[in-house]
């Protein structure tokens, strides 16, 4: 029980982390209709970010924590979110209306072309930092002396990213940007007819996404303290498998699939095998769009003739 | 010649709570042209989804029966109906492989029987005398209906770069040449100029008259309906209105009200 | 003549620039480095300052020569292509930036100048290559023969082991490409695991041979076998799916393949590997050691030559040389057969074939086992060539690059995946000195290919069969 509880606490923090960069995913996807695969790597760089950002504040002699966590996130957005703008305007944009194929390739060259942007600048060394939030509250505590934990800093990715939820939330149903959004989503030339500025809205659906992921990867940096160049890949297919999960396009549906993948991985490696953890989520990516290709929250497409 | 080319029965198709079929019944003959028309959103082409496995039906019966068999369409896969209950089929958006060339078009569409030849692989591979004949005839096959449609000199042009009325009729030659008993034609006669269109007329009828086959036709042109349809389905709202030859449809007092005001009506 | 930028040009500039501050300001600027507490951080300002400069001057030049100011276009990329020489750039990579750069900037104006000061826009820019992809096809059967004497006579010519070893990669990535282009390039599908069916048939060869003793001709088309049931097993779920989903789980099953490989310990030998696999025979007749220690004979003996461990080399280069050539012929039947014509066809519109009575999965499934049995041979032979495999061969990037050079190449070109395998992997061979680039270099390619020209160099489409023969009347397209 004790244990079962533990991996809770574990995989939902994971799942949050998941369901962040799964937004990234389900936006861009509902928008132009196509998997961003440079994603990954965009919550990399956000995670590179963190690091060099904690390193350089550690270094200038510290700040009061909350104060450096903020400012990292700041930071990492701001700059991350650059990045997304620059993929979608060189490998998405002059590739709206080629063949379908092509912006999928040319989203896997902008995959390569980070990681090893990030290897070369950064060097291929595992980077770690000293942890940055520590200590947590101890909830219980079995016979055996085994406890369960909850720390600051679950506490402070579940929290930050249910904030962010709904925030996002509000601004796609409330804000003149997520109308456009919507709009775009359902018809681009009819959209840019009413007045829409398409390319500004899918730009800045890219930013939103990569600001989001770059949440992600601060948090990631902070909760595990490593963080290396080839993260974005397994990341960037767990949390496109979590927007598939909960049905690709729906909101909510990327933070439930996000959390169900996480909670999968952590009971999957505490209770079965932590060496082939990743195959369960790959399992469950490819039975998910076998038997479900629409998600939990998404609708049947029917095939148009 | 007893039992029609095609019984449909009480067909029903449901998408959600949408009812786009409504429990229509009707047969059509093996050698009769069988106009389906109404106005837009009536069913016509989500009946013609139905009838070629492309949706299946959430009730009801559609029963083909030729030289080859008897089938029972709802019951089976999109490409069977195609490959072995021969029920070919055009688009209302012409569907072309635009990348290939006319006669790409036309071979592809023979595939079934090209496969058989090539052993499955085997005899392609070693280029056998029994495969380079099937591809021969293959390819006689092809020009035959090129010289039909009045293509013969464009068999080496992508498909994607002939005029509109040329892709229209390459599609229906493509549809023939699978060997069908029953062509399903979806507004063959869309975008097409009078002088096409009565081409087109020339062309069904033939098909009709000299292939043996069965056609059905959707049909938003009028002159095309009245001109070359022996038998002719109305359908409103998903049911089926009236049925009957085109004058009896054309006098029918439910047909007009559910055209009133449509100005087809009257150039026919 | 004007002889400055519009103002609307000018503001690119600056935003280009400034982009590109803010993309290289942290990530540049500040790098972490492993010191004795921790990390520590090396500022490289003056890299970010030099690589913004040199960004700005090729926006620069590329914006003139768009509105037509020779007086600015040359200039810049003059002074662009010079900074790689003179200028005290602070990493091998700008100066690598800056001349390639400032050669494509310079190529762009002079194009300008030649074509009287049109801009070059990517369709012009897509028809111009066109013309030169339809020579080039064209010529194919000339430009078949020659290469085919060439690499015939190369042994002979240089039988330097440096030499061979190269084109033997190079040959591998050639039958690769050739084997996925059955899957890419004729049916449509984009499949980023195609790294799973090598690793089957490396795998499959070194464990075979180990533990059951088979030789190398008898495990080759075993390898194949497996690799074909690796592709019927991973085809029937997932052929149903769009394409980008199907993109998404096949890379999936590529990784699946990859992580039982390292976990498999008691199999597979896990992160390790599986050393001392056999080398082949020839043809079971001799071995290609000094002293054999089996029944055979030794190969020098045999043919009464010296020793020598280039032998073995030339036998392996004629080895993948028939293996590709036979993938070759393979492939250029198939795409004329009906079933090529099906998955082009499929490619083209699927729902279309529906209509047409073929079964879309079994035409998958049948793309899917050939092209996974080609990857399986060329696994094989690469377990034999190496003498040892591990799981680091089988990533994801090798899948990466085997696609590039598919798409590169022009899907569903023969010569131009030729063409595409020198270029990816012929050309960082003879510029060693960037290897650190290449992976970058390569990222950047498959944008631009993708942006200037998505139907990859060679995009010219042969018909597979003619009516009226290759000059007749109508053989405009």
């Amino acid at each position: 029980m004790e244990y079962f509880l533990q991996q809770l606490i574990n995989g939902l923090s994971l799942g949050s982390i998941y369901g962040l960069i799964a937004i990234g995913y389900t936006m861009v996807y509902g928008i132009i209709g196509m998997i961003n695969f440079a994603h990954g790597d965009i919550y990399m760089i956000g995670a590179f970010l963190a690091v060099i950002g904690f390193t350089a504040i550690g270094l200038v002699g510290g700040l009061w924590t909350p104060l450096a966590v903020a400012l990292v996130l700041i930071i990492a957005m701001v700059f991350t979110a650059a990045y997304g703008w620059v993929v979608e305007r060189f490998a998405y944009r002059p590739l709206r209306g080629s063949f379908r194929l092509a912006p999928l390739i040319s989203a896997i060259g902008m995959s390569i072309l980070l990681q090893n942007y990030v290897q070369l600048v950064q060097g291929a060394r595992v980077k770690p930092i000293s942890p940055v939030v520590q200590g947590g509250f101890e909830l219980m505590e079995r016979d055996d002396g085994f406890t369960v934990n909850l720390s600051y800093m679950q506490i402070i990715i579940i929290v930050l990213t249910l904030v962010l939820m709904i925030v996002f939330a509000t601004l796609i149903a409330r804000t003149a940007l997520g109308r456009s959004q919507r709009a775009c989503e359902q018809d681009k030339t009819m959209a840019a007819l009413v007045g829409i500025n398409v390319d500004r809205t899918i730009s800045l659906t890219f930013v939103i996404g990569a600001a989001l992921a770059a949440v992600a990867g601060v948090m990631v940096t902070m909760y595990y303290g490593v963080v290396d160049f080839y993260i974005g890949f397994l990341a960037g297919v767990k949390a496109f498998t979590a927007a598939v999960l909960g049905g690709i396009g729906s909101l909510p549906g990327a933070m439930i699939g996000g959390i169900l993948i996480g909670l999968i991985e952590a009971f999957w490696a505490a209770y079965f095998s932590a060496e082939y953890k990743d195959v369960a989520a790959f399992s469950i990516l490819v039975l998910a769009l076998i038997f479900r290709p629409y998600g939990i929250l998404g609708r049947p497409e029917v095939e148009k003739v | 010649m007893t039992t029609p080319l095609l019984h449909v029965e009480q067909l029903t198709m449901k998408f959600g709570g949408l009812t786009a079929v409504d429990a229509v019944s009707f047969t059509a003959e093996r050698h009769d042209i069988t106009a389906i028309i109404g106005p837009n959103g009536a069913g016509k082409t989500t009946l013609f989804n139905c009838l070629t496995g492309f949706y299946r039906p959430t009730s009801g019966a559609l029963t083909l029966t030729h030289d080859l068999g008897e089938y029972l369409l709802e019951r089976m896969e999109g490409h069977q109906i195609a490959h072995q209950a021969r029920v070919a089929r055009t688009f209302q958006n012409i569907r072309l492989f635009e990348g290939m060339t006319v006669l790409e078009n036309l071979l592809v569409a023979q595939h079934h029987k090209l496969m058989r030849a090539s052993s499955f692989l085997i005899g392609g591979i070693f280029k056998l005398p029994s495969y380079r004949h099937a591809e021969e005839e293959a390819v006689m096959l092809a020009t035959k209906w090129l010289e039909e449609v009045g293509m013969a000199d464009k068999a080496d042009w992508l498909a994607g770069n002939l005029p509109y009325g040329d892709q229209r009729r390459l599609e229906i030659a493509r549809a023939m040449c699978t060997d069908p008993r029953m062509l399903c034609l979806d507004e063959p006669a869309a975008g097409l100029n009078p002088r096409e269109s009565a081409e087109l007329n020339q062309l069904i009828k033939n098909i009709r008259d000299q292939h043996g086959c069965g056609v059905l036709l959707i049909e938003h042109d009028m002159s095309v309906v009245m001109n070359i349809s022996d038998h002719v389905v109305v359908l409103d709202y998903g049911k089926k209105i009236a049925e009957g030859t085109a004058d009896e449809v054309r006098n029918n007092p439910d047909v007009i009200r559910a055209y009133l005001g449509d100005d087809e009506e009257e150039e026919a | 003549m004007s002889w400055r930028l519009s103002h609307d040009g000018l503001r690119e500039v600056l935003m280009v620039m400034m982009v590109a501050m803010l993309l290289l300001l942290p990530m540049v600027g500040l790098r972490t480095v492993d010191s004795s507490s921790g990390l520590g951080i090396d500022l490289h300002i003056a890299a970010v300052f030099w690589a913004v400069l040199l960004i700005g001057l090729g926006k620069k030049s590329l914006v003139a020569a768009r509105e037509n100011i020779p007086v600015i276009a040359y200039p810049a990329a003059c002074v662009m292509l010079l900074s790689g020489f003179l200028a005290p750039l602070p990493t091998g990579f700008l100066e690598f930036f800056a001349l390639a750069g400032g050669f494509i900037c310079l190529t762009n104006a002079i194009l300008m100048t030649l074509r009287g000061g049109r801009p070059i826009s990517k369709n012009s820019f897509g028809e111009g290559m066109d013309v030169v992809a339809t020579k080039i096809q064209a010529a194919t059967p000339q430009v078949a023969w020659v290469m085919f004497a060439i690499v015939v006579a190369l042994p002979f010519v240089f039988p330097d082991r440096y030499v061979l070893d190269v084109s033997i990669l190079i040959l591998t990535y050639i039958m690769l490409g050739w084997g996925l282009n059955i899957i890419v390039g004729l049916a449509g599908l984009l499949d980023l695991g195609y790294v799973a069916f090598y690793a089957v048939g490396a795998y499959s060869y070194a464990l075979l041979a180990i533990n059951f003793d088979l030789s190398f001709w008898v495990c080759l088309p075993l390898a194949g076998i497996l690799a074909a049931f690796g592709g019927l097993l991973l085809g029937f779920p997932v052929l149903r799916l769009r394409g980008d989903y199907f993109a998404i789980v096949t890379l999936g099953f590529g990784e699946i393949i990859r992580v039982v490989l390292i976990n498999w310990y008691q199999v597979t030998g896990g992160p390790d590997g599986i050393n001392s696999v056999p080398r082949p025979s020839f043809f079971g007749l001799a071995e290609f050691t000094r002293r054999p220690s089996g029944d055979l004979p030794a190969f020098h003996e045999m043919f009464g030559l010296d020793y020598s461990s280039i032998h073995r080399i030339i036998f392996l280069y004629y080895l993948i040389l028939v293996l590709a050539l036979v993938v070759n012929f393979l492939s250029v039947r198939l795409r004329k057969m009906p079933i090529g014509r099906a998955w082009e066809a499929m490619r083209e519109d699927e729902i279309a074939c529906k209509s047409l009575g073929l079964n879309r999965t079994n035409l998958k499934l049948m793309a899917f086992m050939i092209s996974a049995t080609f990857g399986g041979f060329a696994g094989a032979f690469f377990a034999t060539k190496q003498g040892f495999i591990s799981p680091e061969s089988f990533t994801f990037i090798e899948s990466a690059i085997i696609l590039a050079i598919v798409v590169l190449g022009g899907m569903g070109s023969q010569l131009g995946i030729v063409i595409a395998t020198l270029l990816v992997i012929g050309l960082p061979e003879i510029f060693r000195d960037l290897e650190l680039y290449r992976m970058l270099t390569f990222g950047i390619g498959m944008v631009l290919v993708m942006v200037w020209r998505p139907r990859g160099l060679l995009a010219v489409r042969e018909p597979s069969i003619r009516l009226h023969g290759l000059h007749g009347k109508g053989a405009k397209s």
